[in-house]
């Protein structure tokens, strides 16, 4: 079937089977390889993408369902190839170890802080509660988040 | 590295209720889906036999709402688990609920999973189930041949199993306003502190008059086959005394009110103490949010 929707910003139209992922839409068929596959079934959150500007698992959604919506992917954030607060934030940080969570960590902090310019710690720990980094670099993730903020601040 | 295989499907995209209803009617092996979070999981890993046709059903926006009124709460179907905890309203007036759809799964299931669906799909450990049982929840289900309202209590039937009819559909909950004066908590025990199943939780709602129980409902999840109330521990704490060890005394009857299994989680002797204890904890609790000091 036919779909349409917008991704990071330009309107895409598509043919997918039904059966198709949005993971699988992205990685196999945009080449968008930023979207990890992890568990691939709504567990790790490897596979985050932004939907109207909610952070979801596009490993449990099936492509038709994103008709008219907009998607965002971490390539979205340096669009103008200049890296966003959020993405800075994370290099002054050090919170980057294996990188492969990175995207969905990015993407969630950048949803969160559009809602809540100004987060606690426990809001932050709170929105990432879906996610998994199995090098455990929490802490420095919790950081940079925080730091992003005051970026965005100025 | 896993990959899923989804079987070929169709999936259908109603914009209103009727185009939804004659959908389910007329489509042979025809499954809802909503947010997808239970769904889609059991479809890929095998937990269910996979359907030809799915009915999306949060392409319409009748089915997407919160209304209060002077007598009740109604919620629609699809609504997900975020707009609820984000309701003001519902946290003004049913906290109980608010308090369970917090514990549930994760900020990003939350963005897609429905409150309809978690329902629907009957988990034994739904936790939106507890709180829904003690507000005395009825849900509202559609057809081509008209619509019924069953209250919340009569619609499980077992592990995954509802009043449902293949045609229907689950469009809204509609919950009474709680009692004035009523106090009300959910208490959730999981293996971890996010993104958790339940081991056992409980919701517990109780109204005191002159320094007695006057109204308490209590509700459990994954200790039985399907979310229970448990009635008779319920009635003997009406018309006691509010005092820890009236609590303490009572509340070991929930022990025999649950019929748990031993699974991954835990095992049923555990799930059996911590009915007990959390049915306790979430009693106190919920009569503390009243302002009742309790000496232990």
């Amino acid at each position: 079937m036919k779909i349409k929707f917008t991704l990071n910003g330009e309107l895409v139209e598509v043919e997918v089977p039904p059966n198709m992922t949005l993971l699988d839409l992205l990685r196999r068929k945009l080449g968008v390889m930023s979207v990890k596959r992890g568990c691939d079934r709504g567990e790790c959150g490897s596979c985050t993408v932004l939907v109207d500007g909610k952070p979801v698992y596009s490993c449990l959604i099936l492509a038709p369902k994103i008709e008219g919506r907009s998607v965002v992917t971490v390539e979205y954030l340096s669009k103008n190839s200049e890296l966003h607060p959020v993405q800075e934030a994370f290099i002054e940080a050090g919170a980057v170890q294996c990188g492969f969570c990175t995207p969905a960590f990015i993407l969630t902090a950048y949803a969160l802080l559009n809602r809540n310019p100004n987060p606690s710690e426990y809001e932050v720990k709170k929105a990432f509660e879906g996610l998994i980094c199995r090098c455990t670099g929490y802490v420095k993730m919790v950081e940079a988040v925080l730091l992003a903020a005051k970026k965005l601040k100025h | 590295m896993t990959f899923y295989l989804i079987p070929k499907l169709n999936y259908h995209k109603p914009r209103s209720l009727d185009e939804a209803l004659k959908l389910l009617n007329e489509l042979e092996d025809a499954k809802v889906i909503a947010g997808g979070t239970d769904l889609i999981v059991d479809i890929k890993t095998g937990g269910i036999k996979p359907p030809k046709n799915l009915v999306d059903i949060t392409f319409i926006d009748e089915l997407k709402h919160i209304h209060v009124d002077s007598k009740s709460i109604r919620i629609g179907a699809a609504t997900t688990l975020q707009e609820i905890l984000e309701s003001n309203v519902l946290k003004e007036q049913i906290p109980v609920l608010v308090e369970a759809v917090s514990s549930m799964g994760s900020w990003h299931l939350r963005n897609m999973a429905t409150i309809g669906g978690n329902l629907c799909n009957a988990s034994p450990a739904a936790d939106t189930a507890p709180p829904l049982l003690v507000l005395n929840a009825e849900v509202k289900l559609n057809s081509v041949d008209g619509e019924r309202t069953v209250p919340l209590m009569k619609f499980f039937t077992g592990p995954k199993q509802t009043v449902l009819k293949p045609n229907e559909l689950m469009t809204e909950i509609i919950i009474p306003k709680p009692p004035e004066n009523s106090g009300m908590k959910f208490i959730k025990l999981g293996r971890r502190n996010a993104h958790t199943l339940s081991i056992v939780a409980v919701a517990a709602l109780v109204k005191v008059e002159d320094e007695r129980f006057g109204d308490v409902r209590i509700a459990l999840n994954a200790v039985a086959p399907t979310p229970i109330r448990a009635l008779k521990t319920e009635k003997a704490l009406i018309g006691e005394n509010v005092s820890i060890e009236v609590i303490e005394e009572k509340v070991k009857l929930v022990a025999e009110e649950v019929n748990p299994i031993t699974d991954v989680r835990a095992s049923a002797e555990y799930r059996r103490e911590m009915s007990v204890v959390l049915t306790r904890d979430a009693i106190i609790e919920s009569l503390k949010n009243l302002g009742f000091k309790l000496e232990v």
